[in-house]
């Protein structure tokens, strides 16, 4: 991935080529089998559908055939799980997945329609509700039913922020304080504006083999052993728990199967915190604590860089950013960063199996995967 | 953004009059209609209209708000809970937002929701207002 941000410079063209064009010097491929594009709305933010040839095109890989695949913010994932799909089908050999979304190209009004779009919009959108409104009635039937505290809200903040200042291609690489949380702007009661992830331009990109061609390559990579995907109802208010995420159980359910682990043999998670609530309903619906018990076991370290199960490393939505195409692609390059050991200042030790927490709308879609180093 | 009035006038019989699917099969109550049960697949339905009273599930008070609902900040969105057991979403008005409380009782009103730009159509719909029992 490349430095994400308000990228006033560069275009909706220039990130995913750079992004790719990056993916492709990692990896010392110069020629791809197919391209997969996941991007939300180019229409809403760029007023440019098209986006595979779009890409494929400015890559300079006229010709390669080129798909672009939307889940909401899920949909980063779902080109990974596309390539994944094109190599274990045999129809590509060197299948590039690129996430993209440039968000600053309309005013912060447009900006959340566009995102809004990913709700139930006449049942939802329609009534003047956004999304840190919908995550909002999650973390309130949380804190009813759990108790879950501001503070622990604010702590997955604070962690992330953390993690995400020793991340030189976060949107916002500093820390911040409980405090600052705890007494910025109010959004939507109880989501203050440091509870949620920002508007970003951003990119990244990965490249997916079969593992015969990986080990000719002569360079590090890791596997993709498991990969999970599930969906929901599209309105919230459809669900039975709102203190729950079924999709993000259904779709770890099934990935961890594939791969043939238990939530035990995770090392690291990179999960979906488009806002704190999600972060902490998230590891509950993992398994990684039991439900209830995720606004406490941030607190008590449980997810720091150097805790027993560390959560979001690279800084998470919250301070990497959330172009929300290119999340769940991101979420993927992070853990093979880490896999490789190359995550420098928050790098996690024994690193070894990693997985990654993708989510559209408000738990309508989720997908997961899971790597392992090699 | 500006729709064709069709976009619009479409959903009136849900949002003029709350009307619901009610399957003739497991009597499962759907709002809005659907085509086939999610819960036993049956597709046959007979119209219901909601009864408009229910309790506060959730909610939330929005201050930033989307186009066409700054006028409105801060207002309160909740997830209803319908004495039909079904659960809708929509704005709770009529009442200071920082005073609801999850529980608290409520029933719809046919109120305006939002104009598409300065020329556009007006939308109507439902919102919550309290309960007083009236």
């Amino acid at each position: 991935m490349t430095k994400w941000g308000e990228l006033w410079e560069k275009s909706l063209r220039d990130i995913s080529v750079e992004a790719a064009l990056k993916c492709l010097d990692d990896a010392g491929v110069d020629k791809v089998d197919s391209i997969t594009v996941g991007t939300m709305s180019g229409g809403l933010f760029n007023a440019q559908e098209h986006l595979g040839s779009l890409v494929a095109d400015y890559l300079g890989q006229r010709f390669v055939p080129a798909t672009r695949v939307e889940s909401a913010c899920a949909s980063g994932g779902l080109a990974v799980k596309n390539a994944y799909m094109e190599v274990a089908s045999g129809l590509s050999q060197y299948a590039l997945a690129v996430g993209v979304e440039k968000m600053t190209d309309v005013d912060g009004g447009d900006a959340t329609f566009a995102l809004a779009t990913a709700s139930d919009y006449d049942y939802e959108a329609f009534h003047g509700i956004t999304f840190p409104g919908l995550y909002a009635l999650m973390a309130v039937a949380h804190m009813k039913k759990y108790g879950t505290s501001l503070e622990q809200l604010a702590q997955v903040s604070v962690k992330n922020h953390h993690n995400g200042s020793l991340n030189p291609h976060a949107q916002f690489p500093c820390a911040v304080t409980l405090d600052q949380v705890m007494t910025s702007t109010m959004v939507a009661d109880p989501m203050r504006l440091l509870h949620c992830s920002p508007i970003t331009d951003g990119s990244a990109a990965v490249l997916l083999v079969p593992l015969t061609v990986a080990k000719k390559m002569n360079k590090p990579y890791a596997v993709i052993t498991g990969i999970g995907h599930a969906s929901d109802t599209i309105a919230l208010c459809q669900r039975k728990d709102f203190a729950k995420l079924e999709v993000v159980e259904v779709a770890a359910q099934r990935a961890l199967k594939m791969a043939g682990k238990t939530i035990r043999d995770i090392d690291f998670a990179e999960v979906h915190d488009c806002f704190s609530i999600a972060e902490i309903i998230v590891m509950e619906a993992l398994g990684v604590v039991e439900s209830g018990q995720g606004g406490p076991a941030t607190v008590n370290g449980l997810t720091a860089l150097d805790g027993d199960f560390p959560i979001n490393p690279s800084g998470g939505l919250k301070s990497k950013g959330h172009p929300v195409g290119a999340t769940g692609v991101a979420q993927v390059v992070e853990a093979v960063i880490q896999l490789r050991g190359q995550a420098g200042p928050r790098q996690i030790k024994n690193a070894r199996t990693a997985l990654t927490q993708n989510m559209g709308g408000s738990g309508a879609s989720s997908i997961i995967h899971i790597l392992e180093a090699r | 953004m500006a729709m064709h009035v069709a976009r619009n006038w479409r959903e009136t019989p849900e949002r003029y009059r709350m009307e619901a699917a009610k399957c003739k099969k497991c009597s499962a109550i759907h709002f809005p209609a659907r085509l086939i049960c999610p819960e036993c697949q049956g597709r046959e339905f007979a119209t219901v209209r909601l009864s408009g009273k229910g309790e506060l599930a959730t909610f939330t008070i929005i201050r930033i708000a989307p186009t066409g609902f700054g006028d409105l900040v801060p207002y309160a969105v909740g997830i209803v809970k319908m004495d039909e057991g079904i659960h809708v979403m929509a704005q709770i008005v009529d009442c200071n937002p920082e005073e609801l409380k999850i529980g608290d009782r409520v029933v719809s009103q046919f109120r305006r929701i939002n104009q598409e730009g300065k020329n556009g159509m007006i939308l109507y719909g439902y919102k919550f207002v309290p309960d007083l029992g009236l």
